[in-house]
């Protein structure tokens, strides 16, 4: 019977002839954990009684979220994830290194395996074929220990996306677009399958961009095929040997089909203080804007920080808006710098964090006052998520950002491009 | 049977309501941090809260992040149950994981301060201050076996791996 990505992917890796509905138990892949989920993972490790980590080459501690530590407290949580990694042979990405999904999207996730983390952004390994899906961090324990864990077989979501952007439209306005119209329990459970002539064409930057944020919608995990532009990516990243084709069946079954004309979308925007609180950036010109943030596993990669210093050469911050920059990897970085793009940023104004999850969380780099308005290009917006529940986040693409940091205002990037 | 009262809360309660990002650095110190659970939304719960009490709340309870901390406060501040209309994905699975049951059902008619028996057996839950019953959703196997062995651990500790019937 024909299948869809997830049916497929689920069945190499169970042994079994997996059909949405059906409970699975998979071979993990790659199995990791960051420096909030962490702790608590190597501790229902040791309290499993397990001393041997299944793959130790394929399970990873990430030290992304509070990096470098701003509290004695997390400092020994880092100091008891580095000796676990080095006592059970895993994988330390230490401080500095980057946010762990755009590392894992580097260097481990793929295509056809299956990938947990004990992070819910880990749905950004689906744009290379992985199915990747968030769990916490006892699922996580026993994933490390075992080599396995169960899963429910998805039903699918299509997405077709045909049609051309317009200019000063990305990937990070169709998903955002495309939670708000889902809402952020509109795929509870579910795959999304994204497909479509557009989809075809778009580089990893922007699938990633796309699946990371998959799970603001509710799905498990947002798949891409792995096609020709996967190949050139892992080829990149010098990993093209692990490179393999993999297509949903002609026939699969889809739960329902969405169809979205690139071409008719409009900068969006997420209003406090919730995602799929959209609408289009035209309804909220002039809003004030005390911080914008660039970067996170949704909107730090190479191609953002090129529009965004596209935008920013020879223009400056607004005075009254503090403009913070974090690459997502120490990759990121290099390449920005070989490329001239920090140098525009910081003469813009920015102040550059080390790659990391920076200020997206609340934890350090860019907590907000009460009362104060931030514009980030990263996927959450919640109450109290940069820090400060007394504060407002709204969410948009890195051109959108850029442009607003200099009005220091919500700005359509339209009216500079 | 679970015998509490209810703390009602609304819809698309996150796990940044639960435990926001700023005590991030408490994950470590479990008792620390559930002082502060869902500290922005129901202050009162904290200082309230008896052991065995309930959530019950709305849509989408728990979207957000993979953080299992957020029903690990809800439990260490003694909730028996969290009842809603729906949950989020990674908050249902951890829940279940740690112990915590998380019951789907029609919450609209339950309001705060109720007086609620849940018979876990049965899948029943019957508001005593209005006398009216109801039955709530079905797990899927595997967590009802989790759930029954109090959780992941010590299901994995008593099985030695998942024992699924595929
Ligand atoms: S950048 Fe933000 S969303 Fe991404 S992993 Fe870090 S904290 Fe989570």
């Amino acid at each position: 019977m024909a299948k869809t990505l997830a049916e497929k992917i689920l069945s190499e890796n169970s042994g079994t002839d997996a059909r949405a509905g059906e409970i699975v138990v998979a071979r993990v892949g790659l199995a990791f954990a960051q420096d909030g989920t962490g702790p608590l993972t190597v501790r229902q490790f040791e309290a499993g009684g397990f001393t041997h980590l299944s793959n130790p080459e394929r399970t990873i501690l990430f030290l992304d979220h509070a990096a470098p530590s701003p509290k004695r407290e997390l400092s020994n949580d880092h100091v008891l994830l580095r000796s676990f990694a080095r006592e059970k042979g895993a994988v330390l990405s230490d401080i500095g290194d980057g946010v762990c999904h755009q590392i894992v999207a580097e260097s481990f996730a793929i295509p056809g395996q299956v990938v947990v983390g004990a992070d819910s952004h880990t749905v950004t390994g689906g744009a290379v074929g992985a199915f990747a899906t968030g769990m916490g961090s006892t699922d996580i324990a026993i994933a490390m220990a075992l080599g396995k864990t169960w899963l429910l077989v998805p039903e699918t979501v299509k997405i077709i996306i045909e049609g051309s952007f317009v200019k000063g439209v990305y990937a990070k306005d169709l998903i955002l677009h495309l939670i708000g119209e889902l809402d952020a329990d509109g795929a509870t459970y579910d795959a999304l399958e994204f497909s479509g002539s557009t989809v075809r064409q778009m580089n990893m930057s922007e699938r990633f961009t796309i699946a990371n944020m998959a799970v603001e919608t509710g799905a498990k995990v947002g798949l891409f095929a792995s096609d020709g532009v996967t190949r050139e990516y892992l080829d990149a990243c010098g990993r093209g040997e692990e490179y393999c084709p993999l297509q949903p069946d002609e026939g699969a079954v889809y739960k329902r089909c969405i169809k979205i004309d690139a071409g008719s979308l409009a900068p969006t925007i997420s209003k406090p203080h919730t995602v799929d609180n959209t609408a289009p950036v035209t309804d909220l010109i002039g809003t004030k804007i005390d911080q914008v943030f660039i970067g996170t596993c949704t909107n730090g990669r190479l191609d953002d920080l090129a529009i965004v210093a596209g935008i920013l050469k020879d223009n400056k911050r607004h005075p009254d808006t503090r403009l913070i920059v974090a690459p997502a990897s120490k990759g990121v970085f290099q390449d920005a710098m070989d490329e001239g793009y920090i140098q525009v940023l910081v003469r813009a104004g920015a102040a550059i964090m080390p790659p990391g999850c920076a200020a997206c969380v609340g934890v350090h780099q860019g907590v907000l006052a009460d009362g104060e308005t931030c514009l980030s290009t990263a996927n959450r917006n919640f109450k109290g998520r940069m820090g400060n529940p007394n504060s407002f986040i709204y969410l948009g693409s890195p051109a959108t950002a850029a442009v607003s940091a200099i009005k220091g205002e919500i700005t359509d990037p339209r009216d500079f491009l | 049977m679970l015998k509490g009262r209810v703390f009602k809360l609304g819809d698309d309660i996150s796990t940044d309501h639960i435990i926001p990002g700023r005590f991030f650095h408490l994950r470590s110190n479990v008792p620390e941090l559930a002082r502060h659970t869902l500290e922005d939304v129901a202050p009162n719960l904290v200082l309230d809260v008896k052991q065995g009490d309930f959530i019950v709340a709305g849509r989408n309870f728990g979207l957000g992040s993979s953080r299992e901390h957020a029903p690990l406060v809800i439990k260490t501040v003694g909730i028996g149950a969290v009842l809603v209309e729906s949950v989020a994905r990674i908050f249902f699975r951890n829940a279940i994981n740690i112990g915590l049951p998380v019951l789907i059902c029609d919450t609209e008619n339950i309001d705060a301060e109720d007086e609620l028996i849940i018979d876990m057996a049965k899948g029943t839950i019957e508001d005593v201050t209005k006398g009216f019953h109801l039955e709530f959703n079905k797990f899927p196997g595997v967590m009802i076996e989790i759930l029954g062995e109090g959780g992941l651990l010590p299901y994995i500790k008593k099985h030695g791996d998942f024992v699924v019937s595929v």
